[in-house]
Formats: C-alpha cells, sequence, structure tokens
C-alpha cells in the first residue's frame, strides 16, 4: 500500500461557514473509500481540495506526494463532472478525445465505450443524452487517463436501480484493475455496495472511519415509535441509541436491534400504544454520530429548538 | 502532452462547441460589416478619400476584433465559471498558460475571420486602398495589437460575474473606442484627449495597423504602448485566474 493523498489538519472556509473543520486524512492504495455524510457534510469541499479546484483555508492537502495545484500531481487522478455539466454541442466520441488528449496514457475510446455502455452513442451529442447516459459518461470521463485515484462526487444520484448496478459493476471492474476510488454519496446503500473503508462526515468534520461491518452497526439503525406515558424508562433500555419526541404525542427511539428492543419492552411490563418499526435514514442515524455521548439519552428536539 | 499541444486542444474544442451554434458565429462575422456600411460608406468625403477611407476601415477593423475579443472573452470565461463544466476541466492535469492560451487562439481565429468582410466591402464601396502584401501586413498587426483586449477581456471575465461582465465590457468597449479614435478620427480630438489617447490599446492599435498597411514612421509610444499592456495584463489574467475557484455566492 502507498499513499496516493493525505490532507493533514485542513481547515476550509467559505466566508463565515465552516465547510471543512480541521480534517485529517490519509488514502492508501488499493481500497474504494466511502466518504459517507449528509448533504452540506463537506465531501464535496474535501473532494474539490484533492482535485485542485480549492485550496485550504488553514493546513495542508497533498496529492502523490505534491500539491493538487500543479497540473502535473494531476496525471493519475481522474474526476468526474457533474452530469449536467458536459458541454451540450460536442459528441460524446470528442468529449472522450478531448479529455483523453491530457493524458499520457489513456485508454482507447472503444474501450471506454464498451466498459461503460457508450458504444451506440459515440456519435451523439451529449444534450441528446438521458439522465442516465449523461451520467454514464460522467464516470467513464474519470477512467480515461487510466487514473491511480480516482474521484467520484454522488456518482449515482438519481438514477433508477438498473442504471446504479450497472455503473457499480463497471466502478467493480475498474477497481480491480488496480483504481484507487474514492465516492462520496448520501446513501448508505451505495456505499455498501462499494466501500472498504467508509469515512463518515458531518458539519465538516470527521465523525467515524472504520471498516464497512463496523460502520454498518453505528449507522444502520432502527426507527421504533410509539406512545407511552413511560417514554423516558423505554429511553434506558438496553440497544437504545436516542430518543425524539414526535408533534403527536408520540416518541420515536432509534435502536440497534429492533426485535431485542422490542423483546426488552415487553418483557418490561411498559404500557404502549401505536407501535410502528422502520429503517431509519441515514440523516437520522447520523445524528447519533453527531451528538456527544451524554447527550444522546433523553434528548428531544422540540425542547433543543426552543 | 506539451503546454503547446494542449492549447491547440483546447481551441479545437472551443471552436467546435461555437460553430455548432452557428447563430453565435453570424453574430460576430457580421456585425463589423454592418458597422462600417452604417458609418462609414454613407460619409462620402470619407468613403471618396484614399487616406481616411483606408484609416476609417481600419478603425473599424480594429474596432470590430476589439469588441470580439473583449465581448466573447469578457462574457465567455464569465459565463463558463459558472457553468459546471469549467471546473471539471480545471481538475484535468493541463498547465494554467494552456487555457489562456486556447481562448486566445479561438477567439482570435474568430476575430480575424470578422474582419475579412470588413476589408471586402472598405475595398470595393470605398476608396481605401492597400496592396494584398499590406493587407496581409496589417492583419499580422491587428492580431498584435489585438492582444491587450484579450487580456483585458480575460480579466473581466475572471473577476466579475456574468451579468457584471457585459456591462463592464460595454462600458470599456465604448470608451476604449471613442477616446481611440476608432469612431472619430484623433485629428478631431483636443490636445488633452489625444494626450490621453496615446496611453490606451485602442489608439496604439490604430495606429500600428495604419503603419503596417500605408507605412510611414512608427512613433515609439506606440510599440512601447502595445508591449506594456500585454505585459501587465498577461501578469493580471494568470494571477486571476489562479486566484479563481469558479463562482462564488456570499
Amino acid at each position: 500500500m502507498t499513499t496516493l493523498a493525505q490532507f493533514d489538519h485542513v481547515t476550509r472556509r467559505f466566508g463565515k461557514v465552516l465547510a471543512v473543520d480541521d480534517v485529517s486524512l490519509t488514502i492508501e492504495s488499493g481500497t474504494i473509500l466511502g466518504l459517507l455524510g449528509p448533504n452540506a457534510a463537506g465531501k464535496t469541499t474535501l473532494i474539490s481540495l484533492l482535485e485542485g479546484l480549492r485550496r485550504p483555508t488553514s493546513g495542508t492537502v497533498e496529492l502523490f506526494g505534491g500539491s493538487p495545484g500543479d497540473y502535473r500531481n494531476r496525471q493519475r487522478l481522474g474526476s468526474t463532472p457533474q452530469e449536467t455539466a458536459l458541454p451540450v454541442t460536442l459528441r460524446v466520441g470528442e468529449v472522450i478525445d478531448f479529455v483523453s488528449k491530457h493524458f499520457e496514457n489513456p485508454l482507447s475510446k472503444a474501450a471506454v465505450a464498451e466498459e461503460f455502455g457508450l458504444g451506440d452513442l459515440l456519435k451523439r451529442q451529449t444534450g441528446a443524452l438521458s439522465g442516465g447516459q449523461k451520467r454514464r459518461l460522467s464516470v467513464a470521463l474519470a477512467f480515461v487517463g487510466q487514473p491511480k485515484l480516482v474521484l467520484l462526487d454522488e456518482p449515482t444520484t438519481g438514477l433508477d436501480v438498473e442504471a446504479r448496478r450497472t455503473l457499480w459493476d463497471a466502478l467493480r471492474r475498474q477497481h480491480e484493475r488496480g483504481a484507487t476510488v474514492v465516492v462520496t454519496s448520501h446513501y448508505l446503500e451505495e456505499i455498501e455496495a462499494l466501500a472498504q473503508r467508509v469515512v463518515v462526515m458531518g458539519q465538516g468534520r470527521i465523525l467515524a472511519d472504520d471498516t464497512l461491518p463496523a460502520i454498518l452497526s453505528r449507522v444502520g439503525l432502527r426507527q421504533v415509535q410509539l406512545v407511552s406515558d413511560e417514554a423516558d424508562r423505554i429511553g434506558r433500555l438496553p440497544g437504545v441509541v436516542r430518543q425524539e419526541r414526535t408533534g403527536d404525542g408520540a416518541t420515536t427511539f432509534y435502536v440497534q436491534d429492533s426485535d431485542a428492543t422490542i423483546v426488552e419492552l415487553v418483557r418490561s411490563g411498559i404500557h404502549f400504544t401505536g407501535l410502528t418499526v422502520r429503517g431509519a435514514t441515514l440523516e437520522e442515524a447520523f445524528l447519533t454520530l453527531t451528538e456527544p455521548p451524554d447527550a444522546r439519552r433523553n434528548w428531544n428536539r422540540v425542547e433543543a429548538a426552543q | 502532452m506539451s503546454t503547446l499541444a494542449l492549447t491547440l486542444v483546447h481551441a479545437k474544442y472551443t471552436l467546435i462547441e461555437t460553430a455548432r451554434i452557428p447563430v453565435a458565429l453570424i453574430g460576430s462575422l457580421v456585425f463589423p460589416a454592418l458597422a462600417l456600411l452604417f458609418f462609414v460608406v454613407p460619409q462620402r468625403s470619407v468613403a471618396d478619400s484614399p487616406e481616411f477611407a483606408t484609416q476609417a476601415v481600419i478603425s473599424l477593423a480594429v474596432f470590430a476584433i476589439m469588441s470580439n475579443s473583449l465581448f466573447s472573452f469578457g462574457l465567455n470565461i464569465a459565463e463558463n465559471r459558472e457553468k459546471p463544466w469549467d471546473p471539471y476541466l480545471r481538475t484535468l492535469p493541463a498547465p494554467g498558460l494552456a487555457r489562456v492560451f486556447a481562448q486566445v487562439f479561438s477567439t482570435g481565429t474568430l476575430g480575424v475571420a470578422a474582419i475579412i468582410p470588413v476589408i471586402v466591402i472598405g475595398g470595393l464601396f470605398t476608396a481605401a486602398s492597400a496592396s494584398v502584401f499590406h493587407i496581409v501586413l496589417g492583419l499580422v498587426a491587428l492580431a498584435v495589437g489585438a492582444l491587450p483586449f484579450m487580456l483585458i477581456g480575460i480579466c473581466i471575465g475572471y473577476a466579475l460575474s456574468a451579468k457584471a461582465a457585459i456591462a463592464v465590457v460595454q462600458v470599456v468597449m465604448f470608451a476604449l473606442a471613442f477616446a481611440g479614435g476608432l469612431f472619430l478620427p484623433p485629428v478631431l480630438f483636443a490636445d488633452w484627449l489625444n494626450t490621453l489617447s496615446m496611453f490606451l490599446p485602442s489608439r496604439q492599435a490604430r495606429e500600428f495597423v495604419i503603419w503596417a498597411v500605408t507605412g510611414g514612421n512608427l512613433e515609439p509610444w506606440v510599440w512601447i504602448g502595445i508591449a506594456a499592456w500585454t505585459a501587465i495584463m498577461l501578469f493580471l489574467a494568470l494571477f486571476l485566474f489562479r486566484r479563481d475557484e469558479g463562482h462564488r455566492f456570499r
């Protein structure tokens, strides 16, 4: 394993907004690293620092041992435009040619087209492509230069299930051929499908940096909602990470294992009505990571707002 | 790939993009010729004098390439900075200089193409005359004299948002055109305006092209001025390019 990129106490502000807050992170070769976090967590800013698009307010960012701002250090870096960014009048084949001219050892146009299913589209103007086709082209561009490190910012947001799986398969094949991939997402499903190491970000900071199974056990929470006069007692049951009162008198509990918690709840003899159980969204699960541990229990969103 | 090769690659695809929207192309090619038809051809006292007509055609050619440079650089860059394709291009391994030069090349090519109808109309409908050799010499001089305008356009594009750039480009363009003697010949200027005019790139470009086409003495302030404007604006353009991180909202 070699170090491909490194953040050393990096902070980036936009005016008064602190987008990245004292982040230290090392990206090593050989893995697919998932960068997971809700919107505005600082994922995209972190990626743009690595692409040389922005400079840190303080701290240092290194790419292949040098500054990402120096174009020579970006020779082995692959990044991807937003799918709305493609120049509408250029043809698919022209866009691939244009990008491949920048690299010393690019993939052939035919190889790129085959890998990402663009073979029939090479003569089309990008403005005529469907959303999924644009996305495939955008992601393909990241691999044109046979990069060592590939940065993908929300690569499949908005795609249907079929298109998403096709892209994931292509990404895994590219990874097996030796590309180290950093993929950002706010979908746990996407990170689960691709990543080996997961970095969770929230409010510009790294909240967790661990293997996929370890992260899943911390953010793969379930929601148990019910109405009870003894909500605080339920909150002290084992496996309850957090509770919050909803508007209509019910209380929502975030639990690691809903089956076990409900068994405990029934055994305890606490009276309750209106039980529902569902998966917690990632945003909801993130709140358990962003709060200090002592504030987790008996936390009430309504009271906090007042 | 070398900086030069990447410059040509970027220039090529910029031109392909422009050519795919023919209206943009027609606008920049037709406008200067129309200006000549409306402002010079009907004034027979100018149009029938070989000396004045030649100077008027050159002045409008300079105006054409100046407006072309200011508009396409100032606006294209300001607009591109607000489009997400541009940040992607900045992540590719290409030096900043290649992208600046590519914009110079592509707009320069279009600008020179815009001059051709001006020369044809000038030759057919006015007494302006010059040998083919002198016309070619004039085009080369025009390309050199256009460098400061392109670089001013680049600076505007990198310094301002697209909406602000439109307004600033128009103010700069008309100020430079009037004070540089492109609409009214400098012989009609008051002394103070004539002195001020000699510091402007529009006046310098005008005199430089007139010298290339009709001969005579080249005053040192003309070429020193063009060299100075080019150097200062290139420096400023590179500074603004490196500082730029795309469009920022406040």
